[in-house]
C-alpha cells in the first residue's frame, strides 16, 4: 500500500528542503551581499542587510581589470574542453567498441592519475612550463587543464559509448559507411546527450580548477580563479572586492549550469539506473 | 548476381572453434536458411559472410571474386539484424535513405528509390517517423526497406522475426517469402525455429556445434534425415525415436518415426499404450502414448478423434515410413 502523505508530513519536508538548500547556498549567498556592502561595512561583522553600493563592482573592473581573466577563464575552460573531447571521442570509441585483453587496465591506469595528488608533480611540471615558455600562457593553461580533465571525459564518453548498441553501428557498416561516416552519422548523434553532458561537466572544472591556474599563471594568462586568489594580497585583504569578484567569477558558471541544469542531471545518472 | 562460396571456412574465438571447418556453396537466386539450436554457430557463420567477423582461415567469395579480407562495406550484401539496428535519431525516411546517401547517390534518384520501397513495404505513410514512434512489424520493415533500396548481391536475416509476437511472425514470414519472389535475390536466412526453416526456403543448412549436419531441400530433409540430429531436429512435433528391441528388430541401434505416421486404433495394431496427454489444435490432435515396450510416443491424428486422457490404444508404424540408424547415430539407407 502507498504511504499516505498528509498535508503535515509535506510541510515538514517542504520546509526541511528549503533549509538545507538554503544551508549549501548560504556562502554563495553570502558572499553575494557582502559584495554590495562597502569595505567598512564588509569588516564590522555579520550582516545580511548591505548598504548596496555597486563601486565594488565598478572598481574590480576599473582598478583590477575583470575582463582579461574573464576572457583567459573563457578561452582556456571551452579550448581545453574542446581539445579534449577532440581526444576522448576516438579514444572511448576505440575503448567501447573494439576493446581488447588491456582496454580495462587502460581506463583503470587513465583513472588512477587523477588519484596522484596534484602537488607532487608541482615541481616537474613548473620546471617543463618554464622550460618550454609555456608559463602563464594561455596555451599552456590550456594543455594542463586539457591533461588534467581527459581521464574524466574518456570515462565519461566511454559510459555513454557503451550504451549504444553495437547491432547499430554493425549496420551502419552493413549499409556502407566508412569509419569516419559510421563516428560522423551514427554514433555521434546517438551520443550527442552524453557528449553535452560531458562537455558541460569539462566545463565547470576547467572553470574552478584553482590549483594548477594560480600556480602556473601571473599577469598574462591568469584565469578568474588567479584573479580571486589576487585580492588577498600585500595591501591586506578587501573582503568587499573579493566578494565582488568572485560572484563575478562564478556568475557565468551558474548561469550556465542552470539553463543547462537537466543535461547535467541526466548526464551524471546516466547507467546509474538501468 | 549472388553467388556465395564458403571453401573451409573456420572460425575460432579465443581456443574456442566455434565452427570448426565448412564447404558451402548457394546460388544465385537461392532462399537458404541456417537452422539450428542455439550456439550452433549459425549466426557466427551469417556474420562471416557480412564480414562483420573476421574468419580464422578459409575463404568465402562471392560471384567468383574472394572477399575474405574485405570489410561489410565492399561486400555488396545487406542485413537485417535482431533487434532491427535502426538508428534512432533518423527518420523512417533517412534510415532507409542511409546506405544510398553512403554510396555517394543523387538526391533525386535516393528520393525516388526510397519512396519505391516504401511503397512496397506499406511504409509511405510512415516517412516522417521516428523508429521509436512505430510498431515492432513496422521496425522490421524499415529494416527490410533499408537492405532492398541498395539492391544487394544478397540479403542477410539474422533472425528477424524472433522479437515480433507469434501472428506477426507469421504475416512477416509471408512477406519475406513473397518479396523473394519478386525480387529473386540471393537470401541467407539464420532461425532456431525449423517451421521458418521449411516454410522459407529453397534449401536449408542444418548445423550443430558448427558443423554442418546436412544440406538439402526441406522436403529432402523431411523424408531423409542423414543423421539423428536433424531427424529430431526437422518436423513438429518432434519424430519419436525409439531404441532398445523394437530397434535390434529391424536391425537399428535407433529408429525414427513421424508423429504423422503412426496409425492408432483402439483394437489392434503393434505397440500397447495408453493415452496421456492429448493435446486438441482443431484440425489436428496430438495424443502422447505411454507405451509398455517403446516409450512415450507422440501421434499426430485427425482432430476429430474421439480419444482422450486414460484411453487404451494400439499404435502401428507405416513400415515404409521407419527411419533406420546406426550406433553412430548415421541413417541406414
Amino acid at each position: 500500500m502507498a504511504r499516505a502523505v498528509t498535508t503535515q508530513r509535506k510541510i515538514f519536508f517542504t520546509v526541511a528542503s528549503w533549509a538545507v538548500a538554503l544551508l549549501i547556498f548560504f556562502p554563495i549567498l553570502y558572499t553575494i551581499i557582502t559584495s554590495l556592502k562597502s569595505e567598512t561595512e564588509a569588516i564590522q561583522g555579520f550582516g545580511l542587510i548591505p548598504s548596496f553600493t555597486f563601486e565594488n563592482y565598478v572598481l574590480v573592473q576599473t582598478q583590477n581589470g575583470y575582463f582579461k581573466p574573464f576572457m583567459n577563464s573563457v578561452v582556456i575552460s571551452v579550448g581545453s574542453t574542446l581539445i579534449a573531447l577532440l581526444i576522448a571521442v576516438p579514444a572511448a570509441w576505440a575503448m567501447a567498441f573494439s576493446p581488447t585483453k588491456r582496454t580495462k587496465d587502460i581506463l583503470m591506469w587513465m583513472l588512477s592519475t587523477k588519484m596522484m595528488p596534484a602537488v607532487g608533480v608541482l615541481v616537474p611540471m613548473y620546471l617543463i612550463f618554464r622550460d618550454t615558455a609555456l608559463l602563464d600562457t594561455r596555451l599552456g593553461m590550456t594543455i594542463v587543464l586539457t591533461m588534467i580533465n581527459l581521464p574524466i571525459v574518456v570515462w565519461m564518453l566511454y559510459t555513454y559509448f557503451r550504451e549504444i548498441p553495437g547491432e547499430i553501428l554493425e549496420a551502419a557498416r552493413m549499409d556502407g559507411a566508412s569509419l569516419w561516416n559510421e563516428i560522423v552519422h551514427v554514433l555521434t548523434p546517438m551520443a550527442v546527450p552524453g557528449i553535452a553532458s560531458t562537455m558541460l561537466l569539462n566545463i565547470i572544472l576547467a572553470w574552478n580548477e584553482a590549483f594548477w591556474s594560480i600556480r602556473l599563471s601571473a599577469a598574462n594568462a591568469a584565469p578568474l580563479t588567479a584573479f580571486i586568489a589576487s585580492f588577498s594580497s600585500p595591501q591586506g585583504l578587501f573582503w568587499a572586492k573579493l566578494s565582488a569578484a568572485s560572484t563575478l567569477a562564478i556568475a557565468p558558471i551558474l548561469v550556465m549550469g542552470w539553463f543547462s541544469q537537466r543535461q547535467l542531471v541526466r548526464g551524471l545518472t546516466f547507467g546509474a539506473v538501468k | 548476381m549472388g553467388m556465395i562460396e564458403l571453401k573451409g571456412v573456420h572460425k575460432s574465438f579465443g581456443g574456442t572453434n566455434v565452427i570448426p571447418k565448412v564447404d558451402l556453396a548457394i546460388q544465385n537466386g537461392e532462399f537458404v536458411v541456417f537452422v539450428g539450436p542455439s550456439g550452433c554457430g549459425k549466426s557466427t557463420l551469417l556474420r562471416l559472410i557480412a564480414g562483420l567477423e573476421d574468419t580464422t582461415s578459409g575463404h568465402i567469395t562471392i560471384d567468383g571474386r574472394d572477399v575474405t579480407g574485405e570489410p561489410p562495406a565492399k561486400r555488396g550484401l545487406a542485413m537485417v539484424f535482431q533487434s532491427y539496428a535502426l538508428y534512432p535519431h533518423m527518420s523512417v525516411y533517412k534510415n532507409i535513405a542511409f546506405p544510398l546517401k553512403m554510396a555517394g547517390i543523387d538526391p533525386a534518384e535516393i528520393d525516388r528509390k526510397v519512396k519505391a520501397a516504401a511503397a512496397t513495404l506499406n511504409l509511405t505513410n510512415y516517412l516522417e517517423r521516428r523508429p521509436g514512434q512505430l510498431s515492432g512489424g513496422q521496425r522490421q520493415r524499415v529494416a527490410i526497406g533499408r537492405a532492398i533500396v541498395r539492391q544487394p548481391k544478397a540479403f542477410l536475416f539474422d533472425e528477424p522475426l524472433s522479437n515480433l509476437d507469434a501472428s506477426l511472425r507469421g504475416t512477416m514470414r509471408l512477406e519475406i517469402s513473397e518479396l523473394h519472389h519478386q525480387l529473386k535475390t540471393t537470401m541467407i536466412y539464420v532461425t532456431h525455429d525449423q517451421v521458418e526453416a521449411m516454410t522459407m526456403a529453397d534449401k536449408i543448412v542444418v548445423l550443430n556445434a558448427g558443423n554442418i549436419e546436412q544440406v538439402g531441400s526441406p522436403m529432402d530433409l523431411y523424408r531423409n534425415p542423414r543423421n539423428l540430429f536433424v531427424a529430431g531436429f526437422i518436423g513438429s512435433p518432434r519424430m519419436n525415436l525409439i531404441s532398445g528391441k523394437a530397434a535390434e528388430e529391424r536391425g537399428a541401434t535407433t529408429i525414427g518415426i513421424r508423429p504423422e505416421h503412426v496409425s492408432i486404433s483402439k483394437t489392434e495394431g503393434k505397440w500397447s499404450g495408453t493415452v496421456g496427454v492429448a493435446e486438441h489444435l482443431g484440425s489436428d490432435t496430438f495424443l502422447h502414448v505411454h507405451t509398455d515396450g517403446v516409450g512415450t510416443i507422440t501421434v499426430r491424428t485427425s482432430g476429430e478423434v474421439g480419444l482422450d486422457h486414460g484411453a487404451n490404444v494400439w499404435l502401428t508404424p507405416q513400415p515404409d515410413k521407419l527411419h533406420r540408424f546406426d550406433k553412430e547415430g548415421l541413417a541406414i539407407a
